[in-house]
Order: structure tokens, then C-alpha cells, then sequence
């Protein structure tokens, strides 16, 4: 027997309309984008520095992606094995392993220098 | 309530759910490719001076009103109602084409400001992602123009269904992207 991917039952009598759920999404997605949009804006005034401000416009990003994920792409609805799910969130891990993996490494590229390159660089930089 | 992703048309679904997370992979590459270069201007312009915030502000609700206008075309191609599916994807047609047309003014505009991909790594690595991603949303709207013929002369039968449900699936995908791209390559370009 064919194992079921995907699965085939019936939504659930009383969940939240379809519409609802669409509308939610965008209400919340239209917040946090305004949010994230404020943040920039006015960190002067917050005083927010700039690393500070744009920790919170990746975590609003992240926020509004679960969001969407919820909302738009219905992957909390799976019935049975959680596939799509599964699928989202191993991938997730591929994406942060690439991005933060890339920017770790050239981050710290000055300590793989080989020395003749540490000292062309120090003479550049006048020193340490 | 119905479900995008599970709908269980088939399992066709899941194979293009798995189809875009491959995509997913992608777009990662690219992103990591401008976070590491994005202070790599070549002393030519760099993003805080070249980019506009209204302008992103605008092309990102266009595109958050077309992934929402989507979802009502999907409500009610479920529901078996023809004209309605037609409207709201003619409606989420007309938002993507608006993005998409903002987007490639914005390219020429930075190419006629001499800032164009060939002139520095960011340049060349805000094109790649940015573009990539405006690649994906030309593709969709074509996809969206053939499911709306489909739609209008089969009417909404299994397999034109199952086609308009994978249409919704990438469409809500490219928004997610497109979140990122305002958040990295927009916002943070005027913070750091």
C-alpha cells in the first residue's frame, strides 16, 4: 500500500473559516511590516543602535514568516505525519547553516591569513 | 477549514511544496552572497544611498495584498466558484504586474544612475537576489494568466484545481521571500 504523502480528510466542522484565516495573515503581515518599517524610522529617536534595530527587523521578519506560514500556507492544518512541515523546517536549518555559516566565515577571514598576509595587511591598517 | 497545503488534491502538492524548498536553498545562496558582500561597494554608491524607502514600502504592500487577494482566489476556486476564482486572480495579477513593473523602473533607474550590476560586488549581488526573486514573480504571473484561461474555458475541474493550488502555494512563497528581501537588502541598508 501506497503511503499517504498528504492527507486527504475533511477539515474539521467549526475551525476558522477560510477567509478569516487569509484575512488574519494579511492584518498581521500588514503590522508587522509596519513594525519593521517604524523600527528603521525612528531607531534615531529610540535610541536604538544599529545593531540593535536591525536584530529587530530580523526578528520581525522571522515573526511575519511564521505568520505566513500559519495563515497563508496552512502548514500547522496537516492531518497525519507532518510532512510539508518537516520539509519547512529541515530546510530552514539548510538556510541558517548557508547564511550564517557564509557570514561567520568571511567575517573572520583575517584569522585564517597566512602570516606574510597578516603582516601586508598590519602595514596596510598601520598596526593592529 | 481547507488547506493550501494539504489540500489532498494529490500528492502532486507535496512534490512542489518539496520543489520550493529547494527553491528556498536558492534564494539562501543569494542571500548569503549579499550579507557578505553588501559593504563591498567599490567606492560606488551603496544601498542607504541608493535605495528609497517609500518606493520598497509601496512594492512590498503590493505584493502583501497580492498574496492575500491569492488566498481569496483559492477560497473560492474550493468552493467551486468560477467567476469569483477568475476575479481575485485577475486581481492578484494585476497587483503582481504593478510589483513587478515598479521593480524593473527601479532596476533602470539604478542602471541609469550608473549603478548598475556590473558596477561593484553589492551592485552585482543585489541584482542576483532581487532579481532572481522578480525572475520568479514574471514566471507566476505568466502561470496565473494560463491557469485564469484554463479556469475560464474547463471550468474548475480536479486538474485545474490541483494546477491553481500549486499557482497559490508558489505565489505565498514568493512573498515569504520577499519579506526577507525588504528586511535585509531594504530595511537594514539604511541601519548599518
Amino acid at each position: 500500500m501506497k503511503p499517504a504523502l498528504t492527507s486527504h480528510v475533511a477539515p474539521p466542522p467549526g475551525g476558522r473559516g477560510p477567509f478569516r484565516s487569509y484575512a488574519a495573515g494579511f492584518i498581521l503581515s500588514l503590522v508587522l511590516t509596519a513594525a519593521a518599517v517604524s523600527v528603521v524610522v525612528y531607531a534615531g529617536p529610540l535610541r536604538l543602535g544599529g545593531a540593535a534595530a536591525a536584530a529587530a527587523v530580523l526578528v520581525l521578519a522571522v515573526v511575519q514568516m511564521c505568520v505566513q506560514a500559519v495563515f497563508f500556507l496552512h502548514l500547522l492544518d496537516e492531518k497525519g505525519p507532518r510532512w510539508n512541515l518537516v520539509f519547512f523546517a529541515s530546510t530552514l536549518s539548510i538556510v541558517l547553516i548557508i547564511v550564517v555559516g557564509s557570514l561567520w566565515i568571511m567575517a573572520h577571514l583575517n584569522y585564517n591569513m597566512m602570516p606574510e598576509q597578516v603582516n601586508a595587511y598590519m602595514r596596510r591598517q598601520g598596526g593592529i | 477549514m481547507e488547506n493550501i497545503a494539504t489540500a489532498g488534491e494529490d500528492d502532486s502538492l507535496f512534490g512542489f511544496w518539496v520543489y520550493l524548498m529547494t527553491d528556498l536553498v536558492i534564494f539562501a545562496v543569494l542571500f548569503a552572497t549579499f550579507t557578505v558582500l553588501r559593504n563591498n561597494t567599490f567606492g560606488g554608491p551603496s544601498g542607504r544611498e541608493l535605495f528609497s524607502l517609500p518606493s520598497a514600502v509601496t512594492e512590498t504592500l503590493l505584493l502583501l495584498t497580492s498574496s492575500f487577494t491569492c488566498g481569496l482566489a483559492a477560497v473560492a476556486f474550493r468552493r467551486g466558484v468560477r467567476t469569483r476564482a477568475i476575479i481575485w486572480f485577475a486581481v492578484t495579477f494585476a497587483l503582481g504586474a504593478a510589483f513587478l513593473a515598479r521593480e524593473l523602473g527601479e532596476f533602470s533607474g539604478l542602471a541609469a544612475a550608473g549603478a548598475g550590476w556590473q558596477r561593484s560586488a553589492f551592485l552585482s549581488s543585489f541584482f542576483a537576489l532581487v532579481g532572481a526573486h522578480g525572475l520568479h514573480i514574471a514566471v507566476g504571473l505568466l502561470w496565473m494568466a494560463v491557469v485564469m484561461v484554463q479556469i475560464w474555458f474547463r471550468g474548475l475541474s480536479a486538474a485545474v484545481v490541483s494546477k491553481a493550488a500549486r499557482l497559490a502555494l508558489f505565489w505565498h512563497f514568493l512573498d515569504v521571500v520577499w519579506i526577507f528581501i525588504f528586511s535585509v537588502v531594504y530595511l537594514m541598508s539604511r541601519l548599518v
